[in-house]
């Protein structure tokens, strides 16, 4: 489902991906570990399109991301560190603009799905400013669902939550539907990491220094990556 | 187009782009920056606060009165759209930065320059609501007579379309800037200079009731000007939104 | 990569050769202003006469000024085109040296300006567009300067370099239209604008040899420039690849 091949991430003479390659199959739940700086977000923003690559590239399907990245760009869903969202406008609003912005089709029933499946089904006048932290990340999970996309990417989700709210994401993600997608999350919590998904990448030093099934590895053998 | 064979078939949800989605979606664009805009009305009365005052400091500065009002009027006028509009020109982007709500935009199955054009659209329309509040006000303090804000709107129009195309792809620009509301003037005005110029030329026409023939060139530049520098912008845009 | 990109530590024939050769045409682009051009004809005053030989480099500053801000505008297609630093190391280098030259053209023109309109500064359509043409690359390079990220500062300031120079022919159609009394030194109606006046075959040579040497000159400080900011960025990839690996 995804595929990357010899990717090299460079800012000027900085170069933080070295020479990446791995593949996910679909259906896969992955997750990708690292501290902070090892280039999980850099990588993560190269497979959304956002960024462009150095060197290399990235397959969605068996379509190149960066010649067709306005069409394979409605195969994926991303919830961010940061929500995406419009504070000034009420969750309904922010999800019916993103509604538009991908051709969903019937978008009054979508919306009221998604925002029933993430438990805000009632709060959806509000404006989003009036959310606590961790509504608006629900919100801007059921923003990155809206249009049913296969492959779901998760950039540090459980960023700002409290620790039942980020003991909750598991939970949350599984009513999303994360079983039928292909997911990939990055997370610099290592425990976090190890109790979702069935797959470990490890980044470090801009290599991907483990690729493991998860049971294979433990915090153990990982935590080394951990220490400066 | 090209099917990724291996991605799941997924008719229900999102459909195959209907006709005319390009524009659709520069209009949902448009249609959001209205919505946020109407909960808050933070820029629109800002920017009418402040090209009001503008005109009053004008007042005070250059003693207007009737006798000298035609020829120092059509400066003020410009003067109080070209800052008010960059007031509104600078938050245009900086909305879209702080939830990282670009980067949603900038995820959307759409061209990146439907964003140029739904911002710039958004841009034009918010300083036009200024300029509507704006003309009659003008009209008032100087002393014009009230048949010469039909041409006057044609002029002030195209004006905002020029000083809006290049000012909605430098206002792209100034938010990834350390420095970010203070340079986007820098950037903006020297190259606007032309259509500052000329708007100022033809209102003065208008005001001096000029037949058509003195100031046509002036109304041919700034149309000139409008089309070279959307088209420009609209290229370029790309180029400034990709990481 | 690090052994590839090492050219600046080669020997530096071209350097010398550019130096030294436009080291003598500026000294004999002197010479020419100075001693072989002879005296303005129609202009009244000593003074008068003496300040218009400042012509043969003020006319070459403002060639080069403008010429940089050219090779800016090219640099920056290029850079979007090619994505390579030396693109973008030649479009922060022209604006560098362009935006010295025009500092020059209008500290020159006011000192010529004083004794001839008898006025420093007068807005008229060229000292108008090199003023704005000034104001432009400080612009490019404040903005250059509120970037921290190098591949996004490249790419900005293509942008900018590219819409700022396309405005140029357009403000100056805009400023003429506006008013003129500058000379037109160069061109067939010398005589229109004030302080205006003939030029002789010895003029016309003196002031054709500035225009080349001030290129010639421009050339020279465009490659040690981008020879300097070549050494910066090998110094910043050592330093990077010594910091993360």
């Amino acid at each position: 489902m995804i595929k990357v091949r010899n990717l090299v991430k460079a800012f000027g003479s900085r170069v933080v991906l070295h020479n990446i390659s791995f593949e996910i199959a679909a259906g896969e739940f992955v997750t990708l570990l690292g501290i902070n700086g090892a280039g999980k977000t850099t990588l993560m923003s190269i497979i959304s399109t956002l960024s462009r690559p150095t060197a290399g590239s990235i397959f969605i399907g068996d379509m190149n991301a960066q010649q067709h990245a306005a069409y394979i760009r409605r195969y994926i869903g991303l919830v961010s560190h940061k929500t995406l969202l419009y504070d000034d406008l009420s969750g309904e609003q922010n999800l019916r603009f993103y509604a538009r912005m991908y051709d969903v089709q019937n978008p009054a029933a979508r919306i009221e799905t998604v925002l029933r499946q993430v438990g805000l089904w009632g709060r959806q006048k509000d404006p989003v400013r009036t959310y606590s932290r961790g509504m608006q990340q629900r919100l801007a999970i059921a923003r990155a669902i809206l249009h049913n996309p296969p492959i779901l990417l998760l950039d540090e989700p459980d960023t700002g939550l409290d620790q039942g709210a980020a003991t909750m994401l598991g939970d949350l993600l599984a009513a999303v539907g994360t079983a039928q997608r292909t997911v990939l999350m990055t997370t610099h919590n290592l425990e976090r990491g190890l109790s979702l998904g069935n797959r470990v990448l490890m980044l470090a030093d801009g290599k991907i220094a483990v690729d493991a099934p998860r049971d294979e590895v433990s915090v153990e053998s990982l935590s080394r990556f951990y220490r400066q | 187009m090209p099917q990724p064979s291996s991605i799941i078939a997924d008719g229900t949800i999102t459909r195959q782009p209907p006709p005319f989605a390009y524009f659709r979606k520069v209009w949902a664009i448009v249609a959001k920056d209205i919505a946020a805009e109407l909960r808050t009305k933070e820029m629109l009365s800002a920017m009418f606060v402040f090209s009001l005052l503008v005109i009053f400091i004008f007042n005070f500065a250059f003693d207007l009165r009737t006798d000298n009002a035609n020829t120092l009027a059509p400066g003020v006028l410009w003067v109080a759209i070209a800052f008010a509009g960059m007031l509104g020109l600078g938050r245009s982007f900086i909305t879209e930065r702080d939830r990282g709500s670009l980067e949603g935009l900038l995820l959307a199955p759409v061209d990146r320059s439907a964003i140029y054009l739904g911002k710039f659209l958004g841009n034009v329309l918010f300083i036009s609501v200024v300029e509507v509040v704006i003309l009659p006000l003008f009209i008032v303090f100087f002393n014009q007579p009230l048949g010469i804000i039909v041409p006057l709107v044609g002029v002030v129009i195209l004006g905002t379309i020029g000083f809006a195309g290049v000012g909605t792809l430098f206002s792209a620009m100034v938010i990834h800037t350390r420095a970010r509301d203070v340079l986007l003037p820098i950037m903006l005005f020297p190259v606007v200079v032309p259509v500052l110029l000329a708007a100022v030329r033809l209102t003065a026409g208008i005001l001096d009731k000029l037949p058509f023939e003195d100031v046509q060139n002036w109304l041919g530049l700034l149309v000139a000007f409008d089309l070279i520098f959307l088209a420009v912008s609209y290229m370029m845009f790309e180029y400034v939104v990709e990481e | 990569m690090a052994a590839g990109t090492m050219r600046s530590a080669k020997r530096d024939t071209w350097g010398l050769v550019l130096t030294v050769v436009s080291g003598i045409m500026m000294i004999t682009g002197l010479y020419l202003a100075f001693v072989f051009a002879p005296p303005a004809v129609n202009l009244q005053t000593a003074v008068e006469r003496f300040t218009q030989r400042i012509m043969y480099f003020h006319v070459g500053a403002a060639w080069v000024g403008f010429f940089a801000f050219f090779i800016t505008f090219a640099a920056g297609i290029g850079y979007l085109w090619r994505r390579t630093f030396f693109w973008d190391n030649l479009a922060n280098s022209s604006v560098e040296i362009g935006l010295t030259f025009m500092t020059m053209v209008l500290v020159t023109g006011s000192m010529w300006a004083k004794p001839t309109w008898n006025t420093w500064w007068t807005w008229s359509p060229r000292l108008t567009i090199s003023a704005i043409g000034w104001l432009m690359y400080i612009g490019y390079l404040m903005l250059r300067s509120a970037i921290d990220n190098p591949p996004r500062r490249a790419r900005f300031a293509a942008v900018y370099g590219i819409v700022a120079f396309m405005s140029v022919p357009i403000n100056f159609m805009a400023i003429r239209w506006w008013r003129d009394i500058h000379p037109a030194v160069v061109a067939s109606g010398a005589n229109e604008g004030t302080g205006g006046f003939n030029m002789s075959p010895n003029m016309t040579t003196a002031l054709m040899f500035c225009i080349a040497a001030f290129t010639v000159f421009y050339f020279t400080l465009l490659y040690h420039r981008m020879r300097l900011g070549q050494t910066e960025h090998e110094v910043e990839t050592l330093r990077q690849e010594i910091l993360y690996r």
